[in-house]
């Protein structure tokens, strides 16, 4: 057997063998819960019922969207470039540190000025440290998956350090978090009396955005021909290592967006639990929107859904909320190789 | 010869194997033997057909027709790994090697039973040292192969397939990488092989090893098998000329009126990375209203003059003029600022992006121009107009401009990467190889318009292995041989044995 490039994938490869996949995903979680003890259906009921059943359920879900549409919004630019960026947890953190830096100092600036000022310099402080894994693979060839990783940990280490340190809130009873942020520094709520703040409407904003750079700029042009096929876009003259940094940057500045939005809009201080791997799971939530940015946004509602979901469903039906991550595992398993088979189609020799 | 082939043992015969990729014939109805004891040159330029019949013979390709006999036994079509089990061993140009484990390690990476831990190592060894010795293959078996020179790492690799006893080595352009020392020892194990009854198939584009090493030369061109001799009855000069050979239906150019110099190269040196061959120290005039056809085997040097002038690589020492202008910051963007239309060596990996579409691919050197983009916002829309104009203009068959370029024939991506140079204007064209692989109304489509820019006033530079194209269209010719450049020669005053001689690299100063 071998694998042979069709040549004109049409509707039912590209979009019917990612639907199967999720399906395919659906049934292994269904058998899984069955092996649990309990009704598939019911498990699957419960856990939509829990994602979107009231309309608590459907805020919460979007509240967990937020920061796995920015982060995912971070790994599908990078990505598009062919660009590994596995560190969006540390730029979110990154982000969330700036955020209480400055959001804790008083700025006194008046109507949404510091929210702006406090958002920008989040996404500087993702995107730069970013940018120097990405300078080191441009000038040394050094392999970013290694070095974005690592910084995730450097990172948790460098933010744990100050919560027990310099950025320990007095007033903590001893916790390592940090001080609350001043009332000007905090994301309001879309809708007062609605548990949505407006992080989620910032997250739509900058998902259309990167749609807009990506299919109507010359920075788009060049970050997809450098993707495809940096050896002809060298050729043709596009700066591929300047290229390569400003996706970086527009990349680290995003998945910062999600650190900014979680402590600025839901949590209000920064703790070492800010982030249950958001980071990660935008690399999920890329891929199974095939690093489209408006299926960014689908697949993050989808995922946050399925852990909201199983949240609700393992408290009332007693299966273990592991079966999420299961789920949202085999989907991952499924579209990669629905994708693999929407572009190739298997040959017996 | 004919009664030699009789008299030995046959070890191994490919008959009539035809491979069609596309409207490309690869191979085109092959017939080879080789006899026990024998060392048979496989001879070609770059897209000759013999890496496919090698890919053929070892089972990663289906030939469409024809039989590979190993040993008297057939093969069954497309089973990989068929080719080593009867007994064949090829080493290929790049190694398969492993840096971190020792040349023992490697040997046996593959061959020993997973379930004898350790065990048969010293035996291994033992037979590892024996063939060493027998082969002149001089190599410490427990060094790791990260210390090993190239040379040394080559001999890991055939010690590889004699441990898998191989009765047949094949070798792949195995001097590509080695130095002049090196490549005598390669010969001198050679020898002893075939003094011990292996069958060696040398597969080359260098003329002198070729002659050096083989008992029989086979020239392969175009897929098809277009000579075969005893080395000791040719010469390298007929070998060149048989290898690139009479090409058919040339548009004829009219008379040159050359004019001033557009582009000069006065002592550039380049030393590309790796071990391929750079520039020595040349001087070359590119004249409007001019083509200057270089001639030369390939992997002479032709590469890295063109990515000198395309832009992708700068002179290292020397200088480069474009007319009375010296070019400083040479990149591919000054390289197009400077009106050089460039029709790159490999359409597919540098010429275009196989997932963009027609269009994406069309403005992928000028998607910066205010027509296309204005202040960092494309404009698709005349980005649009502009790719269907080319694709009327230059003939281009295709669904529309939203067709993903991957789709086209190789004839009709040419007609859109020779348009979208072309388009432009260029006072300069760099043209290397632009008619390979492509069918014959292609190819002369392509030739007719290189024409009629250089009978605007263009200077083309036409890098081909083809003599018979340089000879039909230049203007003037010159010939590049290890990294160095003959002198011009003006259209009719030179015959091509002449040229081949100078590809031979008969006729340079090498003190120089």
């Amino acid at each position: 057997m071998r694998l042979e490039p069709v040549a004109n994938p049409g509707l039912i490869r590209s979009l019917g063998f990612p639907a199967a996949a999720l399906a395919l995903s659906v049934v292994v979680a269904s058998f899984l819960a069955l092996l649990a003890g309990a009704n598939p259906f019911d498990t699957l009921g419960l856990i939509l019922k829990g994602a979107a059943g009231s309309q608590f359920a459907a805020l919460e879900t979007l509240n967990r969207a937020t920061p796995l549409i920015f982060t995912g919004l971070a790994v599908a630019v990078a990505f598009r470039a062919k660009l590994w960026n596995i560190g969006a947890e540390a730029q979110l953190y990154m982000g969330a540190l700036v955020t209480v830096l400055l959001g804790t100092s008083a700025l006194g600036l008046p109507g949404p000025q510091p929210l702006i000022l406090i958002g920008l310099a989040a996404m500087l402080g993702g995107a730069l440290i970013l940018l120097g894994p990405v300078f080191l693979k441009t000038r040394f060839g050094v392999d970013e998956v290694v070095t974005t990783l690592l910084f995730n940990f450097i990172m948790l280490l460098l933010i744990s350090l100050l919560l027990e340190g310099p950025l320990k809130d007095p007033m903590g009873m001893g916790w390592p978090k940090s001080p609350r942020l001043d009332p000007e520094a905090r994301l309001p709520r879309i809708v007062e009396g609605l548990r949505l703040h407006w992080g989620f409407a910032l997250a739509l904003i900058c998902a259309a955005a990167v749609w807009v750079i990506e299919t109507r700029t010359t920075l788009g042009y060049e970050i997809r021909a450098v993707g495809l096929n940096p050896r002809a876009a060298r050729f043709a003259g596009i700066p591929v290592n300047v290229v390569l940094l400003k996706a970086a940057f527009l990349s680290g500045g995003l998945a910062a967006l999600a650190g900014f939005s979680e402590v600025a809009g839901l949590k209000g201080s920064l703790t070492l639990d800010l982030s249950p791997g958001f980071g990660y799971t935008g690399i999920i939530v890329a891929m199974l929107a095939l690093l489209h940015p408006i299926g960014v946004v689908v697949s993050a509602i989808f995922v946050a859904g399925v852990f909201v979901g199983a949240d609700s469903m393992s408290r009332a039906a007693g299966v273990p909320t592991y079966i999420a991550d299961i789920l949202l595992a085999t989907a991952l398993l499924f579209m990669v190789l629905a994708i693999l088979l929407a572009r190739y189609r298997i040959v017996r020799n | 010869m004919a009664d030699k082939t009789e008299a030995r043992e046959v070890v191994l015969r490919l008959e009539g194997i035809t491979k069609i990729f596309g409207n490309l014939k690869a191979n085109d109805a092959i017939n080879v033997t080789l006899c026990r004891g024998e060392v048979i040159a496989l001879l070609g330029e770059n897209g000759a057909g013999k890496t496919t019949l090698m890919n053929i013979l070892f089972g990663h390709y289906t030939a469409d027709e024809g039989t590979v006999e190993v040993f008297g036994r057939t093969l069954p079509p497309g089973a990989t790994g068929a080719a080593l089990k009867a007994g064949v061993g090829m080493v290929h140009q790049h190694f398969a090697l492993a840096n971190n484990l020792t040349v023992l390690d490697n040997i046996l990476l593959g061959t020993a039973s997973l379930w004898s831990p350790g065990g048969g190592k010293d035996a291994a060894r033992a037979r590892v040292t024996a063939l060493a010795e027998d082969f002149g293959l001089a190599v410490d078996p427990d060094e790791k192969i990260a210390k090993l020179s190239v040379g040394e790492r080559q001999r890991v690799e055939i010690l590889k397939a004699l441990y898998r006893n191989a009765r047949i080595l094949i070798l792949d352009e195995p001097t590509a990488v080695l130095t002049p020392q090196e490549s005598d020892a390669l010969f001198e194990t050679l020898r002893k092989a075939v003094e011990q009854g292996l069958s060696v198939i040398f597969i080359s584009h260098k003329l002198h090893e070729v002659m050096a090493i083989s008992d029989r030369v086979l020239v392969l061109r175009h897929g098809k098998l277009v000579g075969e001799t005893p080395t000791s009855k040719t010469t390298p000069q007929a070998l060149a000329e048989l290898m690139v050979g009479a090409e058919i239906d040339q548009p004829v150019p009219s008379e040159a009126k050359p004019g001033a110099a557009l582009l000069s190269l006065r002592g550039v040196s380049v030393h590309p990375p790796g071990h391929r061959t750079g520039l020595q120290s040349i001087d070359l005039e590119l004249r409007a209203g001019q083509i200057l056809g270089l001639a030369g085997v390939s992997g002479n040097g032709q590469g890295a003059l063109a990515e000198l002038i395309s832009g992708e690589a700068r002179p290292e020492r020397g200088e480069m003029w474009l007319g009375p202008a010296k070019a400083t910051k040479w990149s591919p963007r000054a390289a197009l600022a400077a009106a050089i239309g460039r029709i790159p060596e490999d359409r597919h990996s540098t010429g275009s992006i196989a997932d963009f579409s027609i269009t994406e691919n069309a403005i992928l050197e000028s998607y910066k121009d205010p027509e296309m983009s204005s202040a960092g916002w494309m404009r698709w829309s005349s980005a649009v107009a502009f790719t269907r104009q080319l694709i009327a203009r230059y003939d281009v068959r295709c669904p529309g401009p939203e067709t993903r370029i991957r789709l086209l024939s190789g004839g009709n991506m040419q007609k859109l990467i020779l348009g979208r140079a072309l388009e432009s204007s260029p006072k300069i064209i760099l043209a290397n190889q632009p008619v390979r692989g492509l069918d014959i109304g292609a190819v002369t489509y392509v030739q007719e318009r290189l024409i009629a820019a250089r009978n605007e006033g263009a200077a083309v530079l036409l890098i081909s292995e083809d003599l018979d194209e340089i000879m039909g269209l230049a203007d003037v010719i010159r010939v590049m041989s290890d990294g160095r450049l003959s002198p011009e020669f003006p259209r009719g005053s030179v015959t091509a044995p002449e040229l081949g001689r100078w590809m031979a690299g008969e006729g340079f100063n090498y003190a120089a």
